[in-house]
């Protein structure tokens, strides 16, 4: 193995830190198949649990309980014929999907999945998301523009207003996280991502308990302007299915919608990771500094593996409980060959776990440690991915203006009060 | 850019009619419908906005005309019998139950009493089946998916009476001129009964979900206000008239079938917004289910069929008799030659003569409200076209 291969492994910091260009490409990589393979899933989770909430059984055809479902749909997209309407700008129209991509991609670069687990940790990094991330609003404006129809304009005017609007409660509301950064000896704060998480760390608390309850409610303002952000229900206003058709993708079909969808899944993933990052611990497990014991260590490495037995034991169950006709006897097989791959990756994450269980260097312990912070990581983000999907099933979609309302009324003045409360509530402490 | 279909502020009803300049900032004509997701079948509605508030509208109507009215002049009033459950077919029994009504008062026929109370059940039933079809996709349109499948769920246990009872699940085709055709099927009231003490606690749990959900109060509140003189000079009728306050219900007004037995109340609103309409409906599906369970309960025996000749000839005149359907009045106007086949017959229906009110009802508002208003007033194209 070459030795620029094994010239990372062991670093405490983000390749983007150590220079390392190669481990750096690794990582996007990684992230980027991440982030896809989380979108399909996310996709086939999100019509089975809208469908159970609505009484349905959801996709249950296309492989065991659907499960393949996203995979033909993907393929059905891609294989569609690829039209652009004739009277619209055809250039702006190709590029406006890539715009919302990237946009929704970029921010990855700066997620913390761990202490060294990221692309690169900037020491902007919190602006440099809520920047690139506002500039998804671009990719939809330009479609709706291209499309040179009237429902898509309307859908992306809409979603241009509301981005803005949220944008400010939004900023303002991680602005008062920051702040809460600043609470150490030195007296400074930080807007890199791992930095709040670190900050998080030695302070010994999550920043959602921290002045409470500012902090919690600095994360509920979070929490509302994302949804309006990533434009889900009940804030989905420019892609209001009974107003408006689709909204600003009406024209759309084939790969260049499913890449809107990439997106919009990417972007929600995106803006729970900002919020878990700056206000629930972002990678750390439960009470980092309280069970500190190795006993403990050890308990939580061993999560991983469990949650992966966990899985690999329902998918079981369901493979058990399959009618024994012959008609299932093809969707049998594969729920068990799927059951089996969650059961062999549960041993592998246990194995690392064990082998890693002495606090010592070795590539082993490394990875436990490692997996333990993605693990952390991506269930924290998970909730809020399901919380996503609760709100659809929930509530009624809001009506244009009073989502402006609701973004300049009430949103904005309670986050401009959080944050000159807590800038208050901090100087008072220190 | 985009050119706003070649006009600007010209006359709604005519865009495609314009001299004004290419280009026009100042407001914008959309085309809603017919294939639109929320006009619940083929309605079109020509908006005209103001960015995006509403500025008027122009309803298209017509894409579903099946001429159900000509039909009418070439079947025998036995045969014609069935088309009309295909008008509102959301609401089969009832349109069934004003036709034979009609005719049998142009024949000088009643229906027995046991009749009549098989009808009420049914007609009620049907009422329901309506109303939650018009929850579940009024509550979609203004994006609560989720009150679409649990009303859809507990509409399926009415059809399977109405399949038990006639075979026939949504176009029940239930009624025969002079009475009914079928008796009861052994455990009909049980059926019933068992549907009110399953259906009582489902329609809290719409309430559950919608009624003080903040976003649906906003959402429906003084959203599409009509007055009750506005109403009643549209000819408006049915729920969107009682939530307005006027205490008018054909049931209790002339009372047709065997309403006149049954005790119930007729639930009005105060300000006729969407809201007021949506408690209504609820309040109405309560007061239906009470009107069926004092129905089971005393149905009396005796004979189903009143006697009728095999082959209609009604005498020559003309009736006009009129029902409460569940979207407002149902009526039917015949004209007999003394012939087999009626010489005219007209349909005043419900939807028809409620979509009217559209117009006022949305000015000023904005498209999202357009949508909520079209699902608050309950139209089935079917019905309104014919």
């Amino acid at each position: 193995m070459p030795n620029f291969v094994m010239s990372y492994l062991g670093s405490t910091v983000t390749p983007g830190q150590a220079g390392n260009q190669f481990w750096a490409l690794i990582y996007v990589l990684i992230i980027f198949a991440g982030v896809s393979v989380a979108v399909v899933a996310m996709n086939w989770i999100e019509r089975k649990a809208l469908a159970h909430f609505q009484i349905r059984l959801g996709p249950m055809r296309v492989g065991p309980h659907g499960l393949l479902q996203p995979i033909a749909d993907a393929l059905k997209l891609m294989l569609k014929e690829d039209i652009i309407p004739a009277e619209a700008d055809q250039f702006v129209f190709w590029v406006a999907p890539l715009i919302g991509l990237l946009a929704a991609f970029a921010v990855y670069t700066v997620i913390p999945f761990g202490p060294s687990q990221a692309v690169s940790d900037m020491n902007i990094g919190i602006l440099f998301m809520l920047g690139v991330s506002s500039l998804g609003a671009l990719g939809i404006v330009v479609a709706g523009w291209a499309s040179n129809s009237h429902y898509p304009l309307i859908g992306a005017l809409r979603s241009t207003a509301q981005m803005v609007s949220y944008e400010v409660a939004m900023g303002l509301a991680v602005v008062s996280a920051v702040l809460m950064t600043s609470l150490n000896s030195t007296g400074t704060g930080t807007l890199s991502m791992i930095g709040i998480v670190q900050a998080q760390q030695q302070q010994g608390t999550w920043f959602i308990f921290k002045f409470f309850p500012l902090g919690l409610l600095a994360f509920m303002i979070f929490a509302i302007a994302m949804i309006a952000e990533t434009n889900r229900a009940p804030f989905d206003m420019a892609e209001a299915e009974s107003e408006l058709t689709a909204g600003y993708h009406t024209e759309y079909s084939g790969l260049r919608w499913s890449l809107f969808m990439l997106a919009e899944y990417a972007a929600m993933i995106a803006v729970s990771s900002i919020a878990v990052t700056l206000w629930l611990g972002g990678w750390m497990r439960p009470f980092p500094n309280l069970l500190q014991a190795p006993l403990w260590e050890f308990t939580f490495s061993l999560f991983p593996g469990l949650t992966f037995l966990g899985l690999a034991a329902i998918a079981g169950v369901g493979t058990a409980r399959m009618p024994s006709h012959s008609f299932f006897r093809i969707q049998r097989i594969g729920l068990g060959v799927f059951a089996s791959l969650l059961a062999s990756i549960a041993l592998l994450l246990l194995l690392i776990a064990v082998a890693g269980r002495s606090a010592d260097t070795s590539i082993a312990a490394r990875f436990s440690e490692g997996i333990g912070y993605v693990y952390w990581f991506v269930l924290k983000v998970a909730i809020f991915m399901y919380l996503f999907i609760w709100y659809r099933a929930t509530w009624p979609r809001y009506r244009f203006d009073q989502l402006m309302r609701v973004g300049w009324k009430v949103l904005l003045p309670i986050s401009l009060g959080v944050l000159i409360a807590t800038a208050i509530v901090g100087v008072i402490i220190s | 850019m985009n050119a706003p279909a070649k006009d600007g502020t010209q006359d709604v009803s005519k865009p495609w009619q314009s001299e004004k300049p290419y280009l026009d900032s100042n407001e914008l004509i959309i085309n809603m419908g017919p294939q639109h997701p929320a006009t619940h079948g083929v309605l079109r509605v020509i908006l005209k906005l103001d960015g995006e508030r509403v500025l008027g509208t122009e309803c298209v109507i017509g894409y579903l005309h099946r001429g159900v009215e000509k039909i009418a002049e070439n079947r025998t009033y036995a045969m014609f019998n069935p088309y009309v459950d295909r008008m509102d077919y959301v609401a089969a029994v009832s349109n069934g139950l004003g036709y034979c009504e009609a005719v049998e008062k142009l024949l000088n026929v009643e229906a027995p009493p046991r009749a009549k109370y098989i009808r009420v059940i049914l007609t009620e039933l049907n009422r329901i089946a309506s109303h939650q079809l018009w929850l579940g996709t009024h509550a979609l349109d203004i994006g609560a998916m989720t009150p679409l499948f649990y009303t859809f769920r507990d509409r399926e246990e009415i059809l399977k009476i109405f399949e038990r009872y006639c075979g026939a699940r949504l176009t029940a085709h239930a009624f025969r001129i002079g009475g009914c055709q079928y008796e009861t099927y052994a455990g009909f009231e049980k059926d019933v009964k068992n549907f009110l003490t399953f259906v009582a606690p489902k329609i809290d749990e719409y309430e559950a979900l919608l009624t003080t959900n903040r976003i649906w109060l906003e959402r429906t509140k003084n959203v599409g206000v009509i007055s009750a003189a506005d109403a009643i000079a549209l000819g408006v009728t049915g729920p969107v008239l009682r939530a307005s306050g006027v205490k008018w219900d054909l049931r209790k007004a002339q009372p047709y079938a065997a309403y006149s037995d049954f005790d119930f109340e007729i639930p009005v609103g105060t300000r006729g917004d969407t809201y007021d309409r949506y408690l209504v409906r609820m309040a109405e599906m309560r007061q239906s289910l009470g009107i069926i369970e004092q129905a089971v309960n005393a149905i009396p025996e005796g004979p189903i069929m009143a006697k009728v000749p095999k082959v209609i000839k009604p005498p020559v005149g003309e009736i006009y008799h009129s029902i409460e359907a569940p979207k407002g009045e149902l009526g039917y106007f015949i004209v007999s030659d003394g012939s087999t086949q009626p010489y005219r017959l007209r349909v005043r229906p419900p939807s028809f003569v409620n979509l009217q009110a559209l117009d006022i009802m949305v000015r000023g508002l904005l498209v999202a409200d357009v949508v909520a208003v079209i699902g608050t007033i309950d139209i089935v194209l079917g019905e309104v076209d014919r």
